[in-house]
Protein backbone atom coordinates (compact mmCIF):
# COMPACT_ATOMS: atom_id res chain seq x y z
CA UNK A 1 0.00 0.00 0.00
CA UNK A 2 1.42 3.07 1.17
CA UNK A 3 0.35 6.34 0.26
CA UNK A 4 1.88 9.75 -1.14
CA UNK A 5 0.91 13.47 -2.01
CA UNK A 6 2.33 16.12 -3.63
CA UNK A 7 0.95 20.11 -3.58
CA UNK A 8 2.97 23.22 -5.42
CA UNK A 9 1.23 26.27 -5.16
CA UNK A 10 1.02 28.53 -8.17
CA UNK A 11 -0.74 31.46 -6.31
CA UNK A 12 1.76 32.69 -3.66
CA UNK A 13 -1.18 34.30 -2.01
CA UNK A 14 -1.80 30.39 -0.84
CA UNK A 15 1.86 29.93 1.24
CA UNK A 16 0.66 30.27 4.59
CA UNK A 17 -1.45 27.88 4.44
CA UNK A 18 0.41 25.13 2.58
CA UNK A 19 0.76 23.39 5.69
CA UNK A 20 -2.59 23.51 6.66
CA UNK A 21 -3.81 21.62 3.18
CA UNK A 22 -1.04 19.38 3.15
CA UNK A 23 -1.63 17.68 6.44
CA UNK A 24 -4.98 17.32 5.39
CA UNK A 25 -4.15 15.76 2.08
CA UNK A 26 -1.46 13.42 3.89
CA UNK A 27 -3.74 12.69 6.78
CA UNK A 28 -6.78 11.31 4.66
CA UNK A 29 -4.13 8.97 3.25
CA UNK A 30 -4.01 7.17 6.64
CA UNK A 31 -5.74 4.09 5.20
CA UNK A 32 -3.12 3.72 2.83
CA UNK A 33 -0.08 4.00 5.70
CA UNK A 34 -0.61 3.89 9.11
CA UNK A 35 2.76 2.86 10.10
CA UNK A 36 4.77 5.99 10.09
CA UNK A 37 4.68 9.24 8.02
CA UNK A 38 7.33 11.95 6.87
CA UNK A 39 7.33 14.69 4.23
CA UNK A 40 9.56 17.29 3.13
CA UNK A 41 8.72 21.12 3.12
CA UNK A 42 10.03 23.81 1.22
CA UNK A 43 10.15 27.01 3.12
CA UNK A 44 11.70 30.18 2.94
CA UNK A 45 14.98 29.81 1.56
CA UNK A 46 17.53 29.91 3.89
CA UNK A 47 19.97 33.26 2.81
CA UNK A 48 22.28 33.32 0.09
CA UNK A 49 25.63 30.99 0.93
CA UNK A 50 23.99 29.43 3.89
CA UNK A 51 22.08 26.07 4.03
CA UNK A 52 19.21 24.47 6.06
CA UNK A 53 20.27 21.25 7.95
CA UNK A 54 17.70 19.06 9.26
CA UNK A 55 18.98 16.55 11.85
CA UNK A 56 17.20 13.89 13.92
CA UNK A 57 17.53 12.73 17.69
CA UNK A 58 15.39 9.17 18.99
CA UNK A 59 14.01 10.76 21.43
CA UNK A 60 12.69 14.43 22.16
CA UNK A 61 14.08 16.76 24.50
CA UNK A 62 17.64 16.15 23.04
CA UNK A 63 20.46 19.03 24.19
CA UNK A 64 20.52 20.69 20.31
CA UNK A 65 21.77 24.24 22.32
CA UNK A 66 25.05 22.57 23.14
CA UNK A 67 25.46 21.02 19.41
CA UNK A 68 24.84 24.45 18.01
CA UNK A 69 27.76 25.71 20.69
CA UNK A 70 30.02 23.05 19.92
CA UNK A 71 28.71 23.78 16.00
CA UNK A 72 29.73 27.40 16.04
CA UNK A 73 32.96 27.03 17.37
CA UNK A 74 34.23 24.50 14.19
CA UNK A 75 32.39 27.28 11.50
CA UNK A 76 32.85 30.64 13.19
CA UNK A 77 29.47 31.77 14.09
CA UNK A 78 26.45 30.46 15.82
CA UNK A 79 24.13 28.48 13.75
CA UNK A 80 20.44 29.25 13.35
CA UNK A 81 18.63 26.54 15.50
CA UNK A 82 14.52 25.51 15.56
CA UNK A 83 13.92 22.90 17.47
CA UNK A 84 10.51 20.69 16.27
CA UNK A 85 9.74 17.55 18.68
CA UNK A 86 12.25 14.85 17.68
CA UNK A 87 14.22 16.79 14.75
CA UNK A 88 15.93 20.33 14.60
CA UNK A 89 16.93 22.56 11.91
CA UNK A 90 20.12 23.97 11.46
CA UNK A 91 20.75 27.78 9.27
CA UNK A 92 24.42 27.90 8.96
CA UNK A 93 27.08 28.83 6.41
CA UNK A 94 28.90 26.03 5.69
CA UNK A 95 29.36 23.50 3.05
CA UNK A 96 27.25 20.38 2.82
CA UNK A 97 30.23 17.57 2.95
CA UNK A 98 31.95 19.25 5.88
CA UNK A 99 28.59 19.41 7.88
CA UNK A 100 27.52 16.24 7.12
CA UNK A 101 31.43 14.98 8.37
CA UNK A 102 31.14 17.07 11.48
CA UNK A 103 27.81 15.54 12.30
CA UNK A 104 28.83 12.12 11.16
CA UNK A 105 32.07 11.90 13.88
CA UNK A 106 30.85 14.17 16.46
CA UNK A 107 27.20 13.26 16.78
CA UNK A 108 26.69 9.17 15.31
CA UNK A 109 23.34 9.26 17.63
CA UNK A 110 21.90 11.77 15.01
CA UNK A 111 20.54 10.84 11.44
CA UNK A 112 21.28 14.18 9.08
CA UNK A 113 17.41 14.00 7.35
CA UNK A 114 18.28 16.85 4.69
CA UNK A 115 20.01 19.83 3.64
CA UNK A 116 19.41 22.17 1.31
CA UNK A 117 18.37 26.06 0.88
CA UNK A 118 14.62 25.39 0.94
CA UNK A 119 13.99 21.53 1.76
CA UNK A 120 12.99 20.34 5.31
CA UNK A 121 12.64 16.47 5.55
CA UNK A 122 11.04 15.14 8.95
CA UNK A 123 9.71 11.68 9.62
CA UNK A 124 8.86 9.62 12.38
CA UNK A 125 7.23 6.22 12.95
CA UNK A 126 3.28 6.36 14.45
CA UNK A 127 -0.22 7.36 12.94
CA UNK A 128 0.40 9.72 10.39
CA UNK A 129 -2.76 12.21 12.26
CA UNK A 130 -0.06 11.94 15.45
CA UNK A 131 3.13 12.21 13.37
CA UNK A 132 1.39 15.60 11.82
CA UNK A 133 0.31 17.09 15.05
CA UNK A 134 4.05 16.26 16.88
CA UNK A 135 6.06 18.46 13.94
CA UNK A 136 3.09 21.16 13.88
CA UNK A 137 2.60 20.68 9.77
CA UNK A 138 -0.43 22.45 9.85
CA UNK A 139 0.88 25.73 10.84
CA UNK A 140 4.09 25.41 8.79
CA UNK A 141 4.24 27.61 5.43
CA UNK A 142 6.30 27.20 2.08
CA UNK A 143 5.78 26.93 -1.87
CA UNK A 144 5.75 23.07 -1.91
CA UNK A 145 5.85 19.66 0.08
CA UNK A 146 5.45 16.06 -0.37
CA UNK A 147 4.82 13.69 2.17
CA UNK A 148 4.04 9.93 2.30
CA UNK A 149 2.41 7.28 4.66
CA UNK A 150 4.04 3.99 5.04
CA UNK A 151 2.50 0.69 5.11
CA UNK A 152 6.33 -1.87 5.39
CA UNK A 153 6.81 -3.99 3.41
CA UNK A 154 10.07 -4.42 2.39
CA UNK A 155 11.96 -3.69 5.61
CA UNK A 156 11.67 -2.56 8.85
CA UNK A 157 9.16 0.03 10.41
CA UNK A 158 11.65 2.34 11.55
CA UNK A 159 12.37 6.42 11.20
CA UNK A 160 15.17 5.58 8.89
CA UNK A 161 13.19 3.45 6.53
CA UNK A 162 10.19 6.36 6.67
CA UNK A 163 10.49 8.42 3.36
CA UNK A 164 11.10 10.83 2.17
CA UNK A 165 14.70 10.05 1.27
CA UNK A 166 16.61 12.87 0.22
CA UNK A 167 18.55 12.47 -2.73
CA UNK A 168 20.35 15.71 -2.57
CA UNK A 169 20.62 18.71 -1.59
CA UNK A 170 17.20 20.27 -2.00
CA UNK A 171 15.74 16.51 -3.76
CA UNK A 172 14.00 14.08 -2.28
CA UNK A 173 11.69 11.01 -2.90
CA UNK A 174 8.62 9.37 -1.95
CA UNK A 175 8.11 6.33 -3.07
CA UNK A 176 4.25 4.10 -3.24
CA UNK A 177 5.57 0.22 -4.78
CA UNK A 178 8.33 -2.17 -4.28
CA UNK A 179 11.06 -2.52 -6.37
CA UNK A 180 12.13 -6.22 -7.14
CA UNK A 181 15.82 -5.37 -8.56
CA UNK A 182 16.85 -2.99 -5.32
CA UNK A 183 19.67 -5.58 -3.93
CA UNK A 184 21.53 -5.91 -7.22
CA UNK A 185 21.09 -2.24 -7.65
CA UNK A 186 22.48 -1.54 -4.06
CA UNK A 187 25.70 -3.14 -4.47
CA UNK A 188 26.27 -1.49 -8.14
CA UNK A 189 25.35 2.26 -6.53
CA UNK A 190 27.87 1.16 -3.57
CA UNK A 191 30.21 0.47 -5.98
CA UNK A 192 30.13 3.96 -7.40
CA UNK A 193 30.33 5.43 -3.59
CA UNK A 194 27.31 5.79 -2.62
CA UNK A 195 26.24 5.45 1.29
CA UNK A 196 23.28 3.17 2.10
CA UNK A 197 21.95 3.61 5.87
CA UNK A 198 18.75 1.05 5.30
CA UNK A 199 17.76 -2.17 3.40
CA UNK A 200 14.96 0.16 2.10
CA UNK A 201 13.97 -0.41 -1.45
CA UNK A 202 12.90 2.97 -1.84
CA UNK A 203 16.70 4.18 -0.89
CA UNK A 204 17.93 2.88 -3.69
CA UNK A 205 15.82 4.44 -5.98
CA UNK A 206 16.45 7.54 -4.39
CA UNK A 207 20.71 6.87 -4.40
CA UNK A 208 20.00 6.27 -8.16
CA UNK A 209 18.70 9.79 -8.73
CA UNK A 210 21.27 10.96 -6.64
CA UNK A 211 23.91 8.90 -8.99
CA UNK A 212 22.75 10.28 -12.34
CA UNK A 213 22.16 13.44 -10.98
CA UNK A 214 25.76 13.66 -9.64
CA UNK A 215 26.79 12.55 -13.14
CA UNK A 216 25.15 15.79 -14.51
CA UNK A 217 21.84 14.26 -15.63
CA UNK A 218 19.02 16.47 -15.22
CA UNK A 219 15.99 15.28 -13.17
CA UNK A 220 14.14 14.18 -16.71
CA UNK A 221 17.07 12.93 -17.89
CA UNK A 222 17.63 10.79 -14.65
CA UNK A 223 13.88 9.73 -14.53
CA UNK A 224 13.54 8.39 -17.71
CA UNK A 225 16.73 6.20 -17.33
CA UNK A 226 15.02 5.13 -14.01
CA UNK A 227 12.11 3.56 -16.05
CA UNK A 228 14.85 1.36 -17.82
CA UNK A 229 17.36 0.44 -14.79
CA UNK A 230 14.53 0.33 -11.81
CA UNK A 231 12.43 -3.41 -11.58
CA UNK A 232 9.52 -3.38 -9.89
CA UNK A 233 5.97 -1.20 -8.72
CA UNK A 234 6.66 2.54 -8.28
CA UNK A 235 4.84 5.48 -8.19
CA UNK A 236 7.07 8.52 -7.35
CA UNK A 237 6.85 11.59 -5.98
CA UNK A 238 10.08 13.87 -6.26
CA UNK A 239 10.72 17.45 -4.68
CA UNK A 240 12.53 19.39 -6.19
CA UNK A 241 14.39 23.09 -4.92
CA UNK A 242 11.48 24.38 -7.00
CA UNK A 243 8.66 22.15 -7.89
CA UNK A 244 7.79 18.68 -7.81
CA UNK A 245 8.06 15.55 -10.45
CA UNK A 246 5.47 12.63 -10.82
CA UNK A 247 6.86 9.06 -12.26
CA UNK A 248 4.87 5.87 -12.93
CA UNK A 249 6.45 2.93 -13.81
CA UNK A 250 5.11 1.74 -17.41
CA UNK A 251 2.42 -0.90 -16.12
CA UNK A 252 0.86 1.83 -13.80
CA UNK A 253 0.59 -1.25 -10.92
CA UNK A 254 0.27 1.88 -8.00
CA UNK A 255 -2.39 4.48 -8.08
CA UNK A 256 -1.93 8.19 -8.79
CA UNK A 257 -4.16 11.33 -9.28
CA UNK A 258 -3.18 15.09 -10.22
CA UNK A 259 -5.75 18.23 -10.23
CA UNK A 260 -4.41 21.31 -11.18
CA UNK A 261 -5.91 24.63 -11.07
CA UNK A 262 -4.96 28.45 -11.78
CA UNK A 263 -3.65 28.18 -7.82
CA UNK A 264 -2.09 24.90 -7.64
CA UNK A 265 -0.85 21.19 -8.73
CA UNK A 266 -1.83 18.51 -6.33
CA UNK A 267 -0.76 14.84 -6.37
CA UNK A 268 -2.18 11.96 -4.93
CA UNK A 269 -2.40 8.05 -4.63
CA UNK A 270 -5.76 8.93 -4.51
CA UNK A 271 -8.23 11.70 -5.26
CA UNK A 272 -9.99 11.33 -1.60
CA UNK A 273 -6.37 12.97 -0.31
CA UNK A 274 -7.23 15.86 -2.73
CA UNK A 275 -11.00 17.05 -1.67
CA UNK A 276 -9.87 19.68 0.70
CA UNK A 277 -8.18 21.51 -1.76
CA UNK A 278 -9.72 24.87 -2.68
CA UNK A 279 -11.84 24.49 -5.59
CA UNK A 280 -11.33 21.28 -6.12
CA UNK A 281 -14.69 20.65 -7.97
CA UNK A 282 -13.45 23.22 -10.99
CA UNK A 283 -10.06 21.36 -10.62
CA UNK A 284 -8.64 19.41 -13.88
CA UNK A 285 -8.16 16.18 -12.40
CA UNK A 286 -7.02 13.51 -14.44
CA UNK A 287 -4.36 10.29 -13.69
CA UNK A 288 -0.97 10.89 -14.78
CA UNK A 289 0.20 8.30 -17.37
CA UNK A 290 2.30 5.12 -16.77
CA UNK A 291 6.08 5.63 -17.89
CA UNK A 292 5.92 9.36 -18.31
CA UNK A 293 7.71 12.03 -16.71
CA UNK A 294 5.70 14.82 -15.49
CA UNK A 295 7.76 18.12 -14.12
CA UNK A 296 6.10 21.26 -12.56
CA UNK A 297 8.36 24.34 -11.44
CA UNK A 298 8.07 28.02 -10.40
CA UNK A 299 9.84 29.07 -13.31
CA UNK A 300 7.10 27.08 -15.94
CA UNK A 301 4.17 26.53 -13.31
CA UNK A 302 3.53 24.21 -15.66
CA UNK A 303 2.96 20.94 -17.03
CA UNK A 304 5.84 19.74 -18.65
CA UNK A 305 5.37 16.10 -20.25
CA UNK A 306 8.18 14.05 -21.54
CA UNK A 307 6.85 11.21 -23.28
CA UNK A 308 9.83 8.29 -22.42
CA UNK B 1 -36.26 11.89 -4.62
CA UNK B 2 -33.99 10.79 -1.68
CA UNK B 3 -31.00 13.20 -1.10
CA UNK B 4 -27.89 11.65 0.75
CA UNK B 5 -25.01 13.98 1.50
CA UNK B 6 -21.94 12.00 2.43
CA UNK B 7 -20.12 14.82 3.69
CA UNK B 8 -22.68 13.67 6.99
CA UNK B 9 -23.44 10.48 6.22
CA UNK B 10 -21.30 7.48 5.83
CA UNK B 11 -21.37 5.21 2.72
CA UNK B 12 -22.15 2.41 4.72
CA UNK B 13 -25.37 3.93 6.12
CA UNK B 14 -25.90 4.94 2.39
CA UNK B 15 -25.22 1.45 1.03
CA UNK B 16 -27.42 0.09 3.99
CA UNK B 17 -30.67 1.89 3.02
CA UNK B 18 -30.13 0.60 -0.86
CA UNK B 19 -29.97 -2.41 0.21
CA UNK B 20 -33.16 -2.44 1.95
CA UNK B 21 -35.30 -1.64 -1.29
CA UNK B 22 -38.06 -3.64 -2.40
CA UNK B 23 -37.25 -5.27 -5.55
CA UNK B 24 -40.75 -5.30 -6.70
CA UNK B 25 -41.29 -1.42 -5.70
CA UNK B 26 -37.43 0.17 -5.68
CA UNK B 27 -39.53 4.17 -5.11
CA UNK B 28 -37.36 7.16 -6.36
CA UNK B 29 -34.41 7.82 -7.67
CA UNK B 30 -31.36 8.80 -5.12
CA UNK B 31 -29.28 11.41 -5.13
CA UNK B 32 -25.79 11.29 -3.45
CA UNK B 33 -23.68 14.57 -2.37
CA UNK B 34 -20.04 15.39 -2.01
CA UNK B 35 -18.85 11.92 -2.90
CA UNK B 36 -15.60 13.44 -2.65
CA UNK B 37 -13.88 10.72 -3.54
CA UNK B 38 -14.94 7.96 -0.95
CA UNK B 39 -14.76 4.06 -1.99
CA UNK B 40 -17.20 1.94 -2.39
CA UNK B 41 -20.46 3.66 -3.20
CA UNK B 42 -23.92 2.37 -4.25
CA UNK B 43 -21.96 -1.14 -3.91
CA UNK B 44 -24.19 -4.29 -4.45
CA UNK B 45 -27.23 -3.04 -5.09
CA UNK B 46 -30.17 -5.44 -6.29
CA UNK B 47 -33.06 -3.44 -7.17
CA UNK B 48 -34.06 -1.64 -10.36
CA UNK B 49 -33.76 1.85 -8.66
CA UNK B 50 -31.81 5.08 -10.02
CA UNK B 51 -28.94 6.48 -8.49
CA UNK B 52 -27.09 10.11 -8.95
CA UNK B 53 -23.85 10.77 -7.42
CA UNK B 54 -22.43 13.91 -7.34
CA UNK B 55 -19.08 14.48 -7.87
CA UNK B 56 -15.94 12.31 -7.93
CA UNK B 57 -16.38 8.82 -6.58
CA UNK B 58 -13.44 6.54 -5.19
CA UNK B 59 -12.93 3.17 -5.93
CA UNK B 60 -14.97 -0.02 -6.78
CA UNK B 61 -18.18 2.53 -7.14
CA UNK B 62 -21.41 0.59 -7.91
CA UNK B 63 -19.10 -3.09 -7.34
CA UNK B 64 -21.28 -6.15 -8.39
CA UNK B 65 -24.49 -3.59 -9.46
CA UNK B 66 -27.62 -6.09 -10.55
CA UNK B 67 -30.50 -4.07 -11.96
CA UNK B 68 -29.63 -0.47 -10.80
CA UNK B 69 -28.43 2.46 -12.76
CA UNK B 70 -26.09 4.26 -11.25
CA UNK B 71 -24.79 7.52 -12.66
CA UNK B 72 -21.56 9.55 -11.62
CA UNK B 73 -21.28 12.97 -12.18
CA UNK B 74 -17.41 13.04 -12.33
CA UNK B 75 -14.57 10.75 -12.83
CA UNK B 76 -14.16 7.25 -10.79
CA UNK B 77 -11.74 5.42 -9.33
CA UNK B 78 -10.34 2.37 -9.81
CA UNK B 79 -12.49 -0.26 -10.13
CA UNK B 80 -16.05 0.59 -11.40
CA UNK B 81 -18.89 -1.65 -11.79
CA UNK B 82 -16.50 -4.49 -11.59
CA UNK B 83 -18.39 -7.56 -11.06
CA UNK B 84 -21.51 -5.79 -12.59
CA UNK B 85 -24.34 -8.46 -13.30
CA UNK B 86 -26.85 -6.00 -15.08
CA UNK B 87 -27.95 -2.83 -14.68
CA UNK B 88 -26.44 -0.04 -16.14
CA UNK B 89 -23.43 1.94 -14.93
CA UNK B 90 -22.36 5.65 -16.73
CA UNK B 91 -19.60 7.65 -15.64
CA UNK B 92 -19.97 11.05 -17.12
CA UNK B 93 -16.18 12.06 -16.58
CA UNK B 94 -13.15 9.68 -16.78
CA UNK B 95 -12.60 5.91 -14.95
CA UNK B 96 -9.49 4.43 -13.60
CA UNK B 97 -7.98 1.71 -13.98
CA UNK B 98 -9.78 -2.25 -14.16
CA UNK B 99 -13.38 -0.79 -14.71
CA UNK B 100 -15.62 -3.10 -15.30
CA UNK B 101 -13.32 -5.77 -14.25
CA UNK B 102 -14.84 -9.34 -14.55
CA UNK B 103 -18.49 -7.74 -14.75
CA UNK B 104 -20.83 -10.82 -16.40
CA UNK B 105 -23.99 -8.17 -17.61
CA UNK B 106 -25.11 -4.58 -17.75
CA UNK B 107 -23.82 -1.78 -19.62
CA UNK B 108 -20.98 0.51 -18.50
CA UNK B 109 -20.73 3.59 -20.39
CA UNK B 110 -17.72 5.87 -19.77
CA UNK B 111 -17.93 9.38 -21.55
CA UNK B 112 -14.34 10.26 -21.03
CA UNK B 113 -11.42 8.33 -21.02
CA UNK B 114 -10.66 5.03 -19.07
CA UNK B 115 -7.21 4.18 -18.00
CA UNK B 116 -4.99 0.87 -18.04
CA UNK B 117 -6.91 -2.69 -17.81
CA UNK B 118 -10.57 -1.74 -18.60
CA UNK B 119 -12.59 -4.56 -18.55
CA UNK B 120 -10.08 -6.86 -17.67
CA UNK B 121 -11.26 -10.19 -17.54
CA UNK B 122 -15.10 -9.36 -18.96
CA UNK B 123 -17.40 -11.96 -18.83
CA UNK B 124 -20.23 -11.01 -20.51
CA UNK B 125 -20.77 -7.06 -20.03
CA UNK B 126 -21.07 -4.59 -22.47
CA UNK B 127 -18.59 -1.28 -21.81
CA UNK B 128 -18.66 1.66 -24.15
CA UNK B 129 -15.62 3.91 -23.63
CA UNK B 130 -16.02 7.05 -25.42
CA UNK B 131 -12.87 8.45 -24.80
CA UNK B 132 -9.86 6.39 -25.32
CA UNK B 133 -8.64 3.26 -22.84
CA UNK B 134 -5.04 2.42 -21.31
CA UNK B 135 -2.76 -0.74 -21.94
CA UNK B 136 -4.14 -4.09 -21.18
CA UNK B 137 -7.56 -3.49 -21.62
CA UNK B 138 -9.82 -6.42 -22.12
CA UNK B 139 -6.67 -8.66 -21.22
CA UNK B 140 -8.05 -12.30 -20.30
CA UNK B 141 -11.83 -10.60 -21.44
CA UNK B 142 -13.66 -14.10 -21.91
CA UNK B 143 -17.38 -12.78 -22.96
CA UNK B 144 -19.02 -9.42 -23.61
CA UNK B 145 -18.25 -6.46 -25.82
CA UNK B 146 -15.76 -3.75 -25.29
CA UNK B 147 -16.33 -0.17 -27.56
CA UNK B 148 -13.91 2.43 -27.70
CA UNK B 149 -14.90 5.63 -29.21
CA UNK B 150 -10.74 6.51 -29.34
CA UNK B 151 -7.53 4.80 -29.07
CA UNK B 152 -6.65 1.96 -27.57
CA UNK B 153 -2.92 1.87 -25.35
CA UNK B 154 -0.38 -1.33 -25.18
CA UNK B 155 -1.32 -5.06 -25.38
CA UNK B 156 -4.92 -4.18 -26.27
CA UNK B 157 -7.18 -7.91 -25.82
CA UNK B 158 -4.15 -9.68 -24.08
CA UNK B 159 -4.80 -13.18 -23.60
CA UNK B 160 -8.78 -12.88 -24.99
CA UNK B 161 -10.81 -15.99 -25.22
CA UNK B 162 -14.22 -14.78 -26.40
CA UNK B 163 -15.29 -11.17 -26.00
CA UNK B 164 -15.45 -8.70 -29.16
CA UNK B 165 -13.31 -5.46 -29.09
CA UNK B 166 -14.68 -2.60 -31.27
CA UNK B 167 -12.27 0.66 -32.45
CA UNK B 168 -12.40 3.35 -33.92
CA UNK B 169 -8.77 5.09 -33.10
CA UNK B 170 -5.66 3.60 -32.86
CA UNK B 171 -4.58 0.37 -31.37
CA UNK B 172 -1.00 0.94 -30.07
CA UNK B 173 -0.45 -2.87 -30.27
CA UNK B 174 -2.35 -5.96 -29.99
CA UNK B 175 -1.53 -8.27 -27.42
CA UNK B 176 -0.93 -11.73 -27.04
CA UNK B 177 -3.50 -13.70 -29.37
CA UNK B 178 -5.43 -11.12 -30.45
CA UNK B 179 -5.48 -10.22 -33.90
CA UNK B 180 -8.16 -7.82 -36.28
CA UNK B 181 -11.29 -9.61 -37.30
CA UNK B 182 -13.51 -8.26 -40.29
CA UNK B 183 -16.34 -6.52 -39.23
CA UNK B 184 -19.47 -8.56 -40.33
CA UNK B 185 -22.94 -7.45 -41.35
CA UNK B 186 -24.14 -8.64 -37.42
CA UNK B 187 -20.79 -6.96 -35.85
CA UNK B 188 -22.03 -3.61 -37.52
CA UNK B 189 -25.43 -4.31 -36.30
CA UNK B 190 -24.65 -5.47 -32.68
CA UNK B 191 -22.05 -2.19 -32.37
CA UNK B 192 -24.81 0.25 -33.51
CA UNK B 193 -26.92 -1.10 -30.84
CA UNK B 194 -24.38 -0.88 -28.45
CA UNK B 195 -23.25 2.92 -29.85
CA UNK B 196 -26.71 3.95 -29.45
CA UNK B 197 -27.86 2.82 -26.17
CA UNK B 198 -24.84 4.61 -24.77
CA UNK B 199 -25.56 7.59 -26.62
CA UNK B 200 -22.56 7.85 -28.30
CA UNK B 201 -22.52 9.62 -31.89
CA UNK B 202 -19.75 7.59 -33.53
CA UNK B 203 -20.75 5.57 -36.92
CA UNK B 204 -19.81 1.86 -36.75
CA UNK B 205 -18.41 2.00 -40.05
CA UNK B 206 -15.24 3.43 -38.54
CA UNK B 207 -14.75 0.95 -36.37
CA UNK B 208 -12.45 -2.19 -36.22
CA UNK B 209 -13.06 -5.24 -34.77
CA UNK B 210 -10.45 -7.47 -32.63
CA UNK B 211 -10.73 -10.80 -30.96
CA UNK B 212 -9.17 -13.98 -30.33
CA UNK B 213 -7.06 -16.07 -32.81
CA UNK B 214 -7.93 -18.51 -30.63
CA UNK B 215 -4.21 -19.80 -30.31
CA UNK B 216 -3.76 -19.79 -26.92
CA UNK B 217 -6.96 -21.10 -24.68
CA UNK B 218 -6.80 -24.07 -27.22
CA UNK B 219 -4.44 -26.26 -26.06
CA UNK B 220 -2.99 -27.86 -29.25
CA UNK B 221 0.85 -29.51 -29.44
CA UNK B 222 2.00 -27.71 -32.59
CA UNK B 223 1.40 -24.19 -30.48
CA UNK B 224 3.03 -25.64 -27.38
CA UNK B 225 6.06 -22.92 -28.13
CA UNK B 226 3.56 -20.41 -27.87
CA UNK B 227 2.74 -20.86 -24.43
Amino acid sequence: MCGIVGLFLKNPALQPSLGGYFATMLDCLSSRGPDSAGFAIYGAEAPSGMLKLVAQHPQEGFDWVKVAAELALVIGFAPGLQVIATHARFTVAAEEAELREWFATQYPVLTVMSVGRSMEIMKEVGAPAAVLKRFGVAAMSGTHAIGHTRMATESAVTTAGSHPFSTGQDLCLVHNGSLSNHNRLRRELQRQGLVFHTENDSEVAAAYLSWRLRDGASLEAALTSALDDLDGFYTFTIGTRDGFAVLRDPIACKPAVMAETDDYVAMGSEYRALTGLPDIERARVWEPEPATVYTWNTRSAAREAVLA
Amino acid sequence: MNVIDLATTPVRELNTALHQLEPENPGVPWRVRNARGAHSIACGLRVPVTVEIEGHAGYYCAGMNQLATVHVHGNAGVGVAENMMSGTVHVHGSASQSAGATAHGGLLVIDGDASARCGISMKGVDIVVKGSVGHMSAFMAQAGNLVVCGDAGEALGDSIYEARIFVRGKVADLGSDCVEKPMREEDLRLLKCLLNRAGAEAQPEDFRRYGSARQLYRFHVDHAAAY
